[in-house]
């Protein structure tokens, strides 16, 4: 049974239709996504729809910042550009898709039963804090326990790794090779973002991973990268309501990969 | 399984005896004790479950556990687990399967017969053609194994082993550095991690991703198999290891004199201090101890004594907290470090050919900064019959061929700074060119061939061009050039 993982979409339909195609093309028949399901991107609707439908077949979904934002509304206290894109995405998503977003939950555990799935971290991840590097990367992990743990929130691909001794390393994956996770350690998975990737390649970022088939085999992660059509998400985004300035930085993000 | 705490080290297991099954595999006799391991021969219970073992003879390696503080048994032996299923090919051995942690631990894979080289250290110093012949094989291996992105940092005669056919086998992956998985060794020990006497200094300086450092462990050993002799002794402290950042080794011919420049060449080559003055590939390096006539000499074939204390005092002071150069990834060094063949027919074909094809070789070598170019040409000899090897004037062929090859090299080594060896030069006598060529290519790595292709006749369509066999039997990338039309 082979798993996708796919984070921070951000209303990137192009990159999100590439992503899952690619995805069943490789076989992937369980999808956990790690929310920040939309903001930033010109399509919220469509891909809230598809994420309700994928979490309806089973898929789990759940919760990002930007979801929760978008679900309880903006705030006086907010950035102006980021109540802008808040209160425009609020527009376009009907009532029962701003329920499904309040409604998902902060983190979830998938079979087998030693992934754990949160959008920032698992040591308060209501908090939003960034897993930036492997300080924090370790308390995540010491937080949950789980053999294998996997993030969003942070949009550039990372592999961790902590081992019995409390030794934790760091590795930046390589697209499309398969990587063994073996047992022994605990792993932290972060694939990077599907909408907005910002390494400096735009191609859209998701990783898969094969549960190990008995305690002789490892799991195994791939991180993938699939490029799709960045300009026709571009032109979604200009054909919206949303300040002029806010889409020149979005589209110029997209376009670079920044 | 479910699992929720973080595992724990092992627990020290109960001692294995002959007879005992672990996961199908029955115990047959113990071969070797080491430091680290204990290595057994072994069977399958049920025969039928090796259907893809091919008969192979088994042996499994376990980990010997020193108790729950030795991290450095247990996460070598982690790296091993993780890195023997990614290999494959003759170069190393075949991985058949591994237990689990948390019962016991071990790898199954195929058995190599016979000796590692370590005995033959004894029997040294050998023979220089010897010493060339094993460091070729040696160097080819670990050509196959750079190219599968893994450096494997701990080269030593008791890692190699050799098939029956002569192809040599690299084992014990403890401290190997696969470039596309995560480094479980980095963060795990304070001190370089490595064997002493064959460490290069930049692993002294905790470089683990450089696959130079294997050109280096492999010059420690050649230089050891030619004279009989560590060129850095046995250092068991940090300090005595990092005396290699700046004292040079006694140069071989002085404690050997008759072992040929060449030789001497090639293994300080190997020995530079900075990685970027050796050999830029395994295969380059292998190239030239296999024809050693090609070798390009510099001052390191002549020297006869290490460097003075001058020079020694100057090397220690920028070595004080000199930092490595940064690494680039392997894959890319190896595709930046190609060794072009450029196929010169020197007394054939038009001057206006032999132009473009220097032109287009000059352009190739330039693009690639650690390229190596060989020029060949082949000197024909009669099928039947006795060849004359001098021509009406005496002078000999081979070398009347070889001066021919150098001049037609000579815009593109004025052009181009190939230094230290990267530029040489090599006339092969055979009946047939084609095979020659092909021959050279595959059994020095080559990974691109330039040549040039003499018109296109309707009888050399029916026949068959050289460089049309070429293209078709070469394993490598062939480029072949041709005059423009003339109409």
């Amino acid at each position: 049974m082979r798993w996708a993982f796919i984070t921070d979409i951000h209303a990137n339909r192009q990159a999100f239709e590439a992503v899952l195609a690619d995805a069943r093309a490789q076989g992937a028949t369980r999808f956990a996504l790690l929310g920040d399901f939309v903001g930033y991107g010109a399509d919220p609707a469509w891909v809230a729809e598809q994420v309700m439908a994928l979490a309806a077949d089973g898929a789990i979904a759940v919760q990002g910042n930007h979801d929760e934002a978008v679900a309880h509304g903006s705030t006086p206290g907010m950035h102006p550009d980021a109540r802008a894109v808040v209160d425009w995405t609020r527009s376009r998503l009907s009532e029962d898709q701003l329920r499904f977003l309040a409604r998902l939950p902060m983190q979830a555990r998938g079979e087998p039963g030693h992934c754990l799935f949160v959008h920032a971290n698992a040591y308060d991840p209501s908090g939003w804090e960034y897993v930036q590097g492997r300080a924090e990367a370790v308390k995540s992990l010491h937080a949950s326990g789980a053999r294998i743990q996997v993030c969003g929130h942070m949009h550039e691909p990372m592999l961790y790794h902590l081992s019995g001794t409390g030794k934790a390393g760091d590795f930046r994956p390589v697209a499309g090779v398969p990587m063994p996770l073996p047992g022994h350690r605990q792993w932290l998975a972060i694939p990077g973002s599907c909408g907005q990737p910002r390494d400096g390649n735009p191609a859209a970022c998701y990783a898969l991973l094969d549960p190990a088939k008995s305690d002789l085999d490892d799991a195994r992660i791939t991180f993938q990268r699939v490029a799709y059509d960045v300009d026709a998400a571009c032109d979604a985004l200009r054909a919206t309501e949303l300040p002029a300035p806010i889409v020149e930085r979005l589209t110029r993000r997209l376009t670079l990969g920044e | 399984m479910m699992t929720t705490n973080p595992p724990l080290p092992p627990a020290l297991p109960a001692p294995l005896e002959v007879g005992q099954v672990l996961d199908g595999f029955r115990l047959e006799a113990r071969l070797h004790q080491g430091g680290m391991a204990n290595l057994w021969r072994v069977s399958r219970v049920d025969a039928n479950d090796g259907g893809t073992d091919d008969g192979i003879e088994l042996l499994m390696k376990v980990p010997r556990i020193k108790g729950g503080e030795d991290p450095a048994t247990i996460v070598g032996f982690e790296v091993e687990q993780m890195l023997m299923p990614q290999l494959s090919g003759p170069h190393v051995p075949r991985f058949v399967a591994r237990g689990d942690w948390t019962r016991q631990a071990f790898i199954v894979m195929e058995r190599i017969p016979g000796d590692t080289l370590r005995p033959r250290l004894d029997d040294a110093p050998l023979p220089a053609e010897e010493v060339a012949d094993i460091g070729a094989r040696v160097a080819t291996a670990l050509a196959a194994l750079h190219r599968q992105h893994v450096v494997h940092l701990d080269v030593k005669p008791s890692n190699i082993l050799f098939r029956p056919d002569g192809t040599a086998v690299l084992v014990d992956f403890g401290l190997s550095r696969h470039e596309q998985l995560p480094d479980l060794l980095e963060e795990e020990f304070t001190l370089p991690m490595g064997t002493g006497p064959y460490m290069s200094p930049e692993q002294v300086q905790f470089v683990r991703s450089d696959p130079r450092s294997d050109l280096f462990a492999l010059g420690v050993m050649l230089y050891h198999l030619a004279t009989g002799e560590r060129p850095f002794g046995q250092p068991n402290s940090v300090r005595g290891l990092r005396r290699r950042l700046y004292v040079e080794p006694v140069p071989p011919r002085a404690i050997r004199p008759d072992l040929p420049p060449w030789l001497q060449e090639v293994i300080l080559h190997c020995l530079e201090v900075r990685p970027e003055r050796r050999y830029q590939s395994a295969a380059q390096l292998a190239l030239d101890l296999r024809e050693p006539a090609g070798v390009a000499l510099t001052a390191r074939a002549a020297k006869l004594q290490a460097s003075g204390v001058m020079l020694r005092a100057k090397r220690w002071f920028f070595a004080l907290g000199a930092e490595p150069a940064p690494v680039p990834p392997v894959a890319e060094q190896l595709a930046r470090s190609p060794i072009v063949m450029a196929a010169v027919e020197v007394d054939r074909g038009t001057n206006e050919l032999r132009a473009q094809l220097c032109e287009t070789v000059r352009r190739i070598v330039q693009t690639e900064t650690g390229a190596r170019l060989a020029c060949v040409s082949v000197m024909r000899l009669n099928r039947i019959g006795i060849d004359e090897l001098t021509d009406e004037h005496g002078q000999s062929r081979h070398v009347k061929q070889l001066i021919a090859l150098k001049h037609w090299a000579r815009p593109i080594s004025k052009a181009l700074n190939l230094a230290d060896g990267r530029l040489t030069f090599h006339v092969l006598e055979a009946a047939d060119v084609g095979d020659a060529l092909v021959d050279f290519a595959r059994r020095n790595g080559v990974d691109h061939i330039v040549m040039g292709a003499r018109g296109a006749s309707t009888l050399r369509r029916y026949l068959g061009s050289v460089s049309s066999r070429v293209v078709a039997e070469s394993d490598c990338t062939v480029t072949v050039v041709r005059e423009p039309a003339a109409d």
